[in-house]
């Protein structure tokens, strides 16, 4: 049995499927997020003294995994554009050089976090701590789930090309939807924590 | 009866999107890089939130509106996420409506 409405538009809603159920994802990503930042401003304002960001986070290395994280955003929407002008090869390097930035967030995370462990500073230190491990843990964790999901389409998904390539180009745009929704959430937990 | 794909306008004239692409990008690393500059003047608190969340809901509009395309979508769409807008005030509000020593409350 096929699966309905991967090309062909739904009447009622104008859309395919998958588009809508991506969308409907995200509104409840944003929900999460969303509790989160109002923990996060909730405590803050509550607190007596709140450090600044700067003063214990690495700016300049979050600063570039911002920029990092930005330009797999346009690599993302670069290789969807690819598929629609019918250049797989095109896409198969931006997809490629997207999974690859996300790499390159995932190691300066890694150093990010090890540094703050060698010098004691855990979860348990302090709330501004806490919700620093908490925001960006979470967020790191989408930008994994986002990567394995773009290395499936670079991968063995993409075999769907040679035999549907509309529904392959959808599947490849819904997939790029959630990793820009990754990069978004980070454009404002960047100056929340470390600007703030 | 003939079905409908799912005709994109995207379809139509991908070259200038890809060059619209290509200025939101140069615009989110200058608007990055203006955030960071700001950041260091160490302004007031409420005034550096308020630049700060300014800036980044421009960032934010420029990848939610070209790279997610939502300057197109359908009206479906932006009912569900004119709710999730609605529901994420919500969310942030009663937390502070309801404590003891709140925003609102003395």
């Amino acid at each position: 049995m096929e699966i309905p409405y991967t090309v062909e538009i739904r009447r009622d809603t104008g859309l395919t499927n998958g588009k809508i159920g991506i969308w409907l994802f995200l509104a409840s990503e944003v929900m999460l997020f969303g509790a989160l930042f109002a923990s996060y401003i909730l405590i803050r304002t509550g607190a007596p003294v709140w450090p600044r960001g700067d003063t214990i986070l690495n700016v300049p290395l979050a600063t570039f995994n911002t920029i990092v994280l930005i330009s797999s955003s346009v690599t993302m929407v670069m290789a969807w554009a690819s598929l629609k002008r019918n250049r797989f090869g095109t896409f198969r390097m931006y997809m490629g050089a997207t999974i690859l930035l996300g790499a390159t967030f995932l190691v300066v995370k890694y150093f990010e976090y090890s540094h703050k462990f060698e010098l004691g500073l855990f979860p348990s230190t302090s709330n501004f701590l806490a919700l620093y491990f908490t925001l960006t843990g979470l967020h790191m964790l989408h930008v994994i789930g986002g990567m394995a999901v773009n290395a499936y389409f670079w991968g063995p998904g993409a075999k769907l090309w040679k035999t549907n390539p509309e529904w392959f180009t959808n599947r490849v745009e819904h997939s790029g939807l959630f990793w820009h929704f990754v990069d978004l959430v980070w454009i404002f937990l960047f100056p929340t924590l470390y600007l703030l | 009866m003939t079905s409908e794909h799912a005709v994109d306008h995207h379809d139509v004239d991908i070259d200038k999107h890809v060059r619209i692409y290509v200025t939101v990008f140069v615009a989110l690393m200058a608007l990055t890089i203006i955030t960071v500059a700001i950041s260091r003047l160490h302004l007031p608190v409420h005034i550096a939130v308020s630049i700060a969340l300014l800036v980044a809901l421009i960032k934010g509009s420029l990848v939610a509106c070209y790279f997610m395309h939502l300057i197109s979508e359908k009206k479906l769409i932006y009912a569900v996420l004119g709710l999730t807008a609605a529901f994420f005030a919500a969310l942030l509000a009663l937390p502070a409506l309801t404590t003891s020593n709140g925003f609102w409350i003395h």
